[in-house]
């Protein structure tokens, strides 16, 4: 009798908490579009929030509501905008792809610091911090901002102290661009990488360039002349070129005196040349 | 009335089931590194434990010990608890999905929480009355969110601290948590049933 008791009991406990529950379930149901759970299958599901919004999810939920077109998912590129439009039945609008470029190439051994830092290792932080430890106050600061924000690992701080792109890892998200508080990363189109670049960033004189970074744009302009499609030009005290002129016939590179030019396909990597810096002795005055 | 003020000051601080006791020590260590997700994880951790005290509690009176059922105590209160638990997830999915999804894995953990087992048991061991018990349930569960807030306060702190590497992460954790629940013995004796 006692084993009739206690499956009787439990059983109709059981079966009491079951029937509240799914009442329950039915009354709290949260309605999702199908669309919706279709396209989270599509997408990459880094989470990565390239697209604006806080996660794979968000972003399927405002593509369905149309707010942002399938090409929105970066990382995704052009299989997965063209899977979404097909989910919903439009058309892709074709994004390029990019990849992610750091425009500084002074490392520790090039560009000389002004204090010894020793606080919290964040970018941002140490770039409030009295103007940032580095000299050259528009130049990388190493401290890896850019690594951790990057959520396919394709972002590495090399021992020379900057941080490298790994190109076959890249997707062109861009959100280092924005998690550096300098903006030395832009993102640039693709395209087989051709193209030379300037890769420095400071808007300085320069001489005040070339006391604190031994790889700097002093903004001589001699590339400028040298340039015969006309590609580059002054922003200021910095030479742009212009990839969509620029037909990499290298002329810039040798007339560069710092040597900032490289062609996109070779970018140098790690720095082996050791004890390049300017004398520290030079800056110690500035820095107070 | 006197022994049910001394239950809400025993089991918030002397008998602090975190602290002291060391029950929940999972949520505990899992859900304070922001703020926002201790308030929320102590307040679903509140309601089912306040809940389930009760539930318990009647049913353990009404039904077990009418028909000599008593040894079905642990199955019962499982059931009672998972039940809860999932009642909380659908409501929460519901009105909060940012809580959601910040209390991902841990809300249905709350059903292994063994807090919230252990305050059903002791509630009945302890032969509490039905007011007595409901009041035990939400002194336990204050005293979890108490604990759980603390932390969260602490280690919202710590983010920011710098830290010999060796003890980042975990290990400053536990260290943080131990030293917590050292503060809390101080409270010792100073109350009992």
């Amino acid at each position: 009798m006692q084993i009739v008791h206690a499956i009787a009991a439990l059983g109709l406990i059981a079966l009491f908490f079951g029937l509240f529950l799914s009442v329950a379930a039915r009354y709290f149901a949260v309605e999702t579009d199908p669309r919706v759970e279709a396209i989270k299958e599509i997408v990459p599901g880094a989470n990565c929030g390239a697209c604006g919004y806080a996660g794979c999810a968000n972003f399927a939920e405002a593509v369905v509501r149309g707010e942002i077109q399938p090409g929105g998912c970066i990382p995704g590129g052009e299989e997965t905008a063209k899977a979404i439009a097909e989910e919903l039945g439009m058309e892709v609008v074709e994004s390029e792809p990019v990849v992610a470029t750091v425009f500084c190439i002074g490392d520790k051994n090039k560009a000389v610091d002004s204090f010894i830092y020793d606080g919290v290792k964040d970018c941002a932080v140490a770039d409030k911090f009295n103007g940032g430890f580095k000299a050259c106050t528009y130049g990388c600061l190493g401290l890896g901002n850019c690594e951790r924000v990057c959520p396919f690992d394709a972002i590495e701080m090399g021992s020379h102290g900057l941080p490298v792109v790994d190109e076959e890892l890249c997707t062109g998200c861009g959100l280092c661009v924005g998690a550096c508080p300098r903006v030395l990363i832009k993102t640039l189109p693709r395209r087989s990488e051709q193209g030379h670049l300037v890769l420095c960033s400071s808007q300085d004189r320069g001489k005040s360039v070339s006391k604190v970074c031994s790889v700097g744009c002093i903004a001589c302009r001699a590339c400028v002349k040298a340039c015969p499609q006309e590609a580059i030009e002054m922003d200021g005290k910095l030479a742009v070129i212009d990839l969509n002129k620029c037909n990499d016939c290298g002329k810039c590179v040798p007339v560069c005196p710092p040597g900032t030019i490289y062609p996109r396909n070779a970018m140098p990597k790690e720095s082996n040349q050791e004890n390049e810096a300017v004398e520290k002795t030079a800056v110690s005055g500035e820095s107070g | 009335m006197e022994r049910v003020l001394s239950i809400i000051f025993i089991y918030i601080l002397v008998e602090n089931f975190v602290l002291h006791r060391f029950f929940g020590i999972c949520p505990f260590l899992g859900v304070s590194r922001k703020m926002e997700t201790a308030v929320g994880m102590s307040m679903a951790v509140v309601f089912v434990m306040t809940m389930a005290t009760l539930v318990t509690w009647l049913l353990y009176s009404f039904v077990l010990i009418p028909y000599n059922l008593e040894y079905l105590q642990i199955v019962t209160f499982i059931l009672v608890i998972a039940s809860l638990v999932q009642l909380v997830e659908i409501t929460l999915r519901k009105i909060s999905p940012t809580l959601y999804q910040g209390l991902g894995i841990f809300l249905p953990l709350i059903t292994t929480n063994c807090a919230i087992m252990a305050v059903a048991l002791l509630a009945v061991r302890e032969e509490f009355t039905l007011v007595e018990a409901v009041v035990f349930g939400v002194a336990a569960s204050l005293g979890f969110s108490l604990a759980l807030i603390l932390m969260a306060g602490i280690r919202e702190r710590l983010e920011m601290a710098k830290l010999p590497e060796a003890l980042e992460g975990s290990a400053i954790t536990l260290i943080t948590a131990g030293i917590l629940s050292l503060a809390f013995l101080g409270f010792s004796g100073m109350l009992s049933l």
